[in-house]
């Protein structure tokens, strides 16, 4: 008889992004194969390569699945109302200007509900990152007809078939003055976390539209199989094109989709806009406002 | 902690009730208000933006009421003192984020200054028909405060008392006012710096590890910290246990939902605030606030004249409503005469809080004028019948 082998416990490791997620609100909401894990594990690679200390970044989310991110992210993170985050943000930016804010939501909430938010916050040029998360349909109430979703795609309100021309995010973005505007899929993990990282350090407001999976909702009831499909259909279709006119980005049902970057420009933002303006009006007797105080 | 001199136009004034309201604001310290214009509330907003940047406050004026309300919930949690302004519609664009406020029990002010409704109704004209959405307006079971102002003077002197009531019981605070008094021009004094009392951010003094964003002091009110702090607060409109996570059970509303109305509730006798005219022998008592109960004024004095004991109760403070106040004078008076410019919306309190005791009469009107003096002094003459 043989004697047993004493066998040693392996070390428990650390997750890599440990300290930059609430481990203690882990597992998850998210359906597996959903790609929001995915865009999450890129913010998180680009939160650790960027030189801000990390209790200055702050994550403002909306409702919606992606909306969901504020309340795993081991930052100061507000989880807000639907379509606001970015009216919220721009408060909570303006009180502190040393803060780096990040809206972090998904289409429905950003563009849908929110969509005259983003247009004005691109418009001032408020100095926060958008993350907006694309999976083309309202997912958390149940696969709705959104304003992203391709022509001719099945959701639970269009049964026949969506007939309404969705937006095109960057477009949208670039024409009302984001300084800078990206767009990638979820299966991007690098390139997504490298653009990441590059929005965080830009000043003025930036745009990133994520492609991400949908495979409970969107992909069952079009029938494009799992997440992992998904993932390979990104794969086999997407098209990196950076500098690309904006207005040939429009997404059609299954058709390949172009991603990179497209915008990356200066402007003054709202803020430095706004103090320059009132310096030069009121001379001296001008007080800029010098972060939080009370 | 007292108003920073830098903010306080320490002098007399000849100011309408909204440029009041502004400077109420600006001495109790706010430096953030993000708002859209809406008559008859614009003044506020107008004379804000020409005296922040001598303050060092910012002014933003928003794309629509619901992304200014929600600046305003971002702004405090970043460390600002923050408010807005509206009328009619625009409060009910509100209504959704003053609820987030009440959830993530965020101090913060919003001056409605009352026109006649319903829908777009009358936009230069009063009304007061806003009071009971002030109470229950955003879905859900939540307590708030609101204040009504009757004069410029104190507009100054209420927006002072709603930015310190909202810091300390972190709620948001409504200030009731109406056109009639938001656009009315009297003297305002404005007393020096040293003179004006503010209430201070309840922060925390516990090091981020012991600290817990939704833990309770013994008066129910957690205390507070700002982003930036390095605490890592996660703050969310869902129901949410102690530590600001989302919980979604039965336990944790009652727990949560409970605290958020009871932190109210059981600090109702400190939240009394009463101006009592010719009370001492009054046997019918008018209550009224706002422009009715300047209105209602000469109508006292008629009466009075004839020998007809009757006084004033006006409340300053009017959510929370002064039940005890109501329910103790019931059983001492013949009758309340409630006047406001709607068709019975406080009226409704002041019966359930009269309980039968004593007659209470209703003497409405749509908005748009004043009440007829004439009227309330008939009134008068009926409930001493």
């Amino acid at each position: 008889m043989k004697a047993v082998e004493t066998v040693e416990a392996p070390e428990v490791v650390e997750h890599p992004l440990e300290s930059l997620l609430r481990m203690d609100r882990i597992p998850h909401i998210w359906c597996s194969t959903c790609g929001i894990g995915t865009v999450l594990t890129s913010f998180a690679e680009a939160v650790k390569k960027v030189e801000f200390p990390l209790e200055k970044i702050c994550v403002v989310s909306g409702i919606g699945c992606s909306g969901r991110i504020a309340g795993y992210v081991k930052l100061d993170s507000f989880h807000s109302t639907h379509g606001r985050a970015i009216p919220f943000a721009t408060g909570l930016k303006l009180a502190n200007p040393e803060l780096k804010v990040v809206v972090f939501s998904g289409d429905g909430d950003i563009v849908g509900i929110g969509g005259n938010h983003l247009i004005h916050a691109a418009r001032r040029n408020m100095d926060i990152v958008v993350l907006c998360i694309n999976n083309f349909v309202y997912a958390m109430t149940g696969g709705q007809v959104a304003a992203t979703t391709p022509l001719t795609a099945n959701t639970s309100t269009s049964p026949y078939g969506n007939f309404e021309q969705p937006f095109s995010l960057p477009h949208l973005a670039a024409s009302c003055g984001a300084v800078y505007v990206a767009r990638w899929t979820a299966l991007d993990v690098r390139r997504l976390a490298k653009s990441m990282t590059e929005a965080l350090n830009k000043k003025g407001f930036s745009f990133i539209e994520i492609i991400c999976p949908c495979s409970t909702i969107y992909a069952r009831r079009n029938k494009l199989g799992t997440g992992l499909d998904l993932m390979k259909f990104y794969h086999d279709n997407s098209v990196i094109k950076h500098g690309a006119d904006t207005r040939e980005l429009d997404i059609e049902f299954q058709k390949k989709i172009i991603v990179g970057k497209f915008i990356d420009r200066e402007r003054p933002t709202f803020l430095d806009a706004h103090n320059d303006w009132m310096k030069q009006k009121l001379k001296d007797k001008f007080i800029p406002h010098g972060g939080p105080q009370c | 902690m007292k108003a920073d001199p830098k903010g306080v136009l320490t002098g007399a004034h000849y100011l309408d009730g909204d440029h009041a309201c502004s400077e109420g604001a600006i001495a109790a310290g706010c430096r953030f208000l993000a708002g859209y214009p809406i008559t008859p509330s614009t003044e506020v907003a107008e004379r804000v933006a020409e005296r922040f940047p001598h303050v060092g406050g910012i002014f933003i004026q928003m794309e629509d009421e619901m992304a200014s309300m929600a600046a305003v919930v971002g702004a405090a949690w970043g460390g600002v003192k923050s408010m807005t302004v509206t009328s009619g519609p625009g409060f009910s664009l509100m209504m959704e984020n003053i609820g987030l406020a009440a959830m993530m029990e965020t101090p913060c002010v919003v001056i409605n200054v009352q026109r006649g409704g319903p829908s777009t109704g009358l936009p230069t004209l009063p009304g007061q028909a806003d009071m009971m959405q002030a109470r229950w307006g955003s879905h859900g079971d939540y307590e708030i405060i609101a204040l009504s102002p009757n004069s410029p003077q104190e507009c100054f002197e209420v927006v002072i008392k709603a930015f310190n009531l909202s810091e300390k019981y972190r709620v948001p605070v409504l200030v009731m006012a109406d056109e009639c008094v938001g656009h009315m021009t009297e003297k305002v004094v404005i007393p020096e710096a040293d003179e004006i009392e503010l209430y201070p951010r309840r922060y925390t003094k516990l090091p981020p590890r012991e600290y817990l964003p939704f833990k309770p002091g013994k008066d129910l009110i957690p205390e507070m910290v700002k982003a930036g702090d390095g605490y890592k607060i996660h703050i969310t409109g869902l129901t949410h246990d102690e530590k600001g996570y989302p919980a979604m059970s039965w336990e944790a509303q009652e727990k949560l939902v409970r605290r958020l109305v009871e932190k109210i509730r059981l600090h109702a006798d400190e939240l009394v605030d009463v101006e009592e005219m010719e009370m001492e022998d009054a046997q019918v008592v008018i209550f009224s606030y706002g422009i009715s109960s300047r209105v209602s004024i000469p109508a006292i004095q008629k009466a009075r004249k004839e020998g007809i004991k009757v006084g004033l109760l006006r409340p300053i403070i009017v959510w929370p409503f002064p039940e005890k106040k109501v329910r103790e004078l019931a059983k001492k008076i013949k009758a309340f005469v409630v006047v406001e410019m709607n068709y019975g919306q406080m009226y409704y309190e002041v019966e359930r809080c009269a309980g039968g005791n004593c007659k209470t009469i209703l003497v409405p009107h749509g908005g748009g004028w004043v009440h007829d003096p004439e009227d309330i002094y008939k009134a008068i003459k009926e409930a001493v019948k």
